[in-house]
């Protein structure tokens, strides 16, 4: 403030400019409270066959998936209840949306990228320990994994994660300490390298960190990342979500890039919750909670693998099987021991990624 | 000291000085202070020692160097280009001018994300402008003179607009007084223009300066954000968020706060001796 006291003249004129700015301030700052009460008073509506809405806390590359699943989800439940269900959706960061909700932005269910960040929301009271068995297959309707995006005709001949550390390689991925996805990319070459290595983790951090040395950029998410590879041309491949990845071959042409799919890699699993706290105070449990299981039902299964995420259906899998390479999965589970761990040994501080970065003394 | 401000309460024609004083308190406590107490209030949980070790990990220390770095290059080049636009745009009549006069302002208004993907597409190896860059071997997005041209450009309204006005006021009389005693053109833009406009010129330069400190929106696509290189250090608060650390990153928020206030309270000593040998000679 200090910095702008120093003008030419102090008038009364300017002092009585400045009562009339504080009088509207003040004016305005009352206002506005009397439009926060109205709308408080909105939302208390009971929920029982009237028209309800439902907010989908998810992350960024969900966006046509949930688009179009609401959509079904909606028609489904009018014909069977006949309620008219709308569902909003919110789109970010995986680890930036739990920590709205935990803030409290009002969601009734979150669809976010890992476990860790659910799990956050149970460390907030806002769900019970066991979230995660309430619904089948690990709360996890669909899967994904990562592989590579190249260019056209694979220029570079890139064909396995141990191409990536070749040192005329340029690798994009974005920075795992804010993208769930780069986590994702990360434990898949951490769990690659170990596999080469007979679960040698000294020699399996040297490996990443010659796949970090390639990586000229690290975005913050993984959309931004993908703008990186195709937009700005950087890079020879691209680590990305599978769906992400063939969304980018089909919008943005065939004859512009290939995926390669490494010979093993991770089995994402993306889960989804009810939030407890919020479904109870808005009384929309009922149908949220159909809301999550119409996603493991044929046409919430169908309707993910359109949108390139793996159906856990065998038979609707079978149905799309040519979408989806055949590759050698693993598991966190397997791999890690789970996400509790996984998370701190490698992107808390001092973790895995920060001693690849951080100079050894 | 004390009873001048008691004189102007007795005495001003004004009334209402004590609501609107009022106000004004709660108003700067509610939206300024009370936001800033609470990141101090979150630090002050961990110990001295945890404090000490969170605040000069390497990663962040690097990132302060290019925080703090970037942000005085970047209010210097806009101190030297600002006056200039501004002297043009005082000076001289010209048509367009009006145009050029509001796209000045234009940094303001637009988000700051849409610039930094905007001057990211511009600089990158790619780009319009990068790929002739690139040919001299100079690489501008993904590095720290890609923040530098971010932070330029969101600070650049701040001088123009602090040095616009005073030079508007300026007599034409002084300086046709000084050229009367035998200055010559130099002379007279040394001697006399430029004092006069040092105060507000320094004020534009903390206040773009300050602005770049803070900037994150415009930065994070154009930097790279390659740790220990060109990672700012707003980036490494939004990190430790996303790893739900919340004292971690009100540490660092409380580091920048800090460094940043002990920043503007020199250059606020500086104007204030400027402009104080000024009225003396």
């Amino acid at each position: 403030m200090s910095i702008l006291s120093n003008r030419p003249q102090k008038s009364g004129i300017r002092r009585f400019g400045l009562l009339i700015i504080a009088l509207l301030l003040l004016a305005f700052s009352l206002a506005g409270c009397g439009a926060k009460q109205e709308a408080a008073a909105d939302k208390g509506k009971p929920a029982a066959k009237e028209p309800v809405t439902l907010l989908n806390v998810s992350y960024d590359p969900t966006r046509e998936l949930y688009k179009e699943f609401n959509d079904a989800f909606a028609k489904q439940w009018k014909e069977k209840t006949g309620q008219t269900v709308t569902i909003k959706q919110s789109h970010g960061g995986s680890g930036k949306q739990a920590r709205s909700v935990i803030e409290g932005l009002e969601a009734d269910v979150v669809t976010l990228a890992l476990s860790d960040d659910i799990d956050e929301l149970h460390k907030a009271g806002l769900i019970p320990a066991d979230w995660q068995k309430r619904l089948a297959n690990n709360s996890t309707p669909y899967t994904s994994t990562i592989v590579f995006l190249v260019r056209k005709g694979n220029p570079k001949n890139i064909k396995d994660w141990d191409d990536l550390i070749r040192p005329d390689v340029s690798v994009i991925t974005p920075n795992p300490k804010t993208s769930g996805g780069a986590r994702w990319n990360h434990l898949a070459a951490w769990g690659y390298a170990l596999k080469q290595n007979n679960n040698d983790e000294g020699k399996a951090k040297e490996f990443l960190a010659k796949i970090y040395k390639n990586v000229p950029v690290l975005d913050t998410g993984a959309r931004g990342s993908t703008t990186t590879f195709v937009e700005r041309g950087i890079g020879d491949v691209l680590l990305a979500w599978e769906n992400e990845a063939l969304l980018a071959t089909i919008e943005l042409g065939k004859d512009k890039f290939d995926i390669v799919a490494p010979s093993v890699s991770i089995l994402a699993e993306p889960p989804v919750s009810v939030v407890d706290k919020g479904v109870d105070k808005k009384g929309t449990r009922e149908v949220a909670n159909a809301y999550l299981q119409y996603l493991y039902s044929d046409q919430g299964q169908e309707i993910a693998a359109k949108n390139f995420y793996r159906p856990r259906n065998e038979t609707i899998a079978k149905k799309y099987a040519n979408q989806f390479p055949k590759l050698s999965l693993f598991t966190i589970d397997e791999l890690l021991g789970g996400w509790g761990q996984a998370g701190k040994k490698h992107f808390g501080d001092g973790g895995i990624f920060d001693q690849i970065y951080t100079p050894k003394k | 000291m004390l009873s001048k401000s008691f004189a102007i309460k007795k005495h001003s024609i004004l009334p209402g000085f004590g609501l609107t004083m009022g106000f004004t308190l709660l108003y700067l406590g509610i939206l300024v202070l009370l936001p800033l107490a609470t990141i101090f209030i979150k630090t002050a949980g961990i110990g001295w020692a945890q404090l000490w070790s969170i605040a000069t990990e390497p990663r962040l220390v690097a990132s302060y160097k290019l925080s703090f770095g970037a942000s005085l290059i970047a209010a210097g080049i806009n101190a030297v280009f600002g006056l200039l636009v501004a002297w043009v745009l005082v000076r001289y009549t010209f048509p367009g001018k009006r145009i050029i006069d509001g796209l000045v302002d234009l940094p303001f208004a637009l988000p700051t994300a849409v610039a930094g993907i905007t001057l990211t597409t511009l600089y990158a190896q790619n780009g319009w402008l990068g790929k002739y860059f690139e040919l001299l071997g100079i690489k501008i997005a993904f590095s720290p003179i890609g923040v530098v041209v971010a932070l330029t450009f969101i600070g650049l309204p701040f001088v123009v607009r602090m040095v616009q006005p005073v030079l508007q006021t300026l007599d034409n009389e002084v300086e046709e007084a000084a050229a009367c005693l035998g200055a010559n053109r130099f002379q007279t833009f040394t001697k006399v223009i430029f004092p006069e406009l040092l105060p507000s010129l320094l004020t534009g330069f903390a206040l773009a300066f300050a602005r770049a400190l803070g900037e994150y929106g415009s930065v994070v696509f154009i930097s790279g954000n390659m740790p220990m290189r060109t990672e700012i250090t707003p980036l490494l608060i939004m990190i430790k968020l996303e790893q739900y650390d919340y004292a971690g990153a009100s540490t660092v928020a409380a580091v920048m706060l800090i460094v940043s206030f002990v920043l503007l309270f020199l250059i606020n000593l500086l104007q204030w001796w400027s402009s104080n040998r000024r009225t003396l000679n």
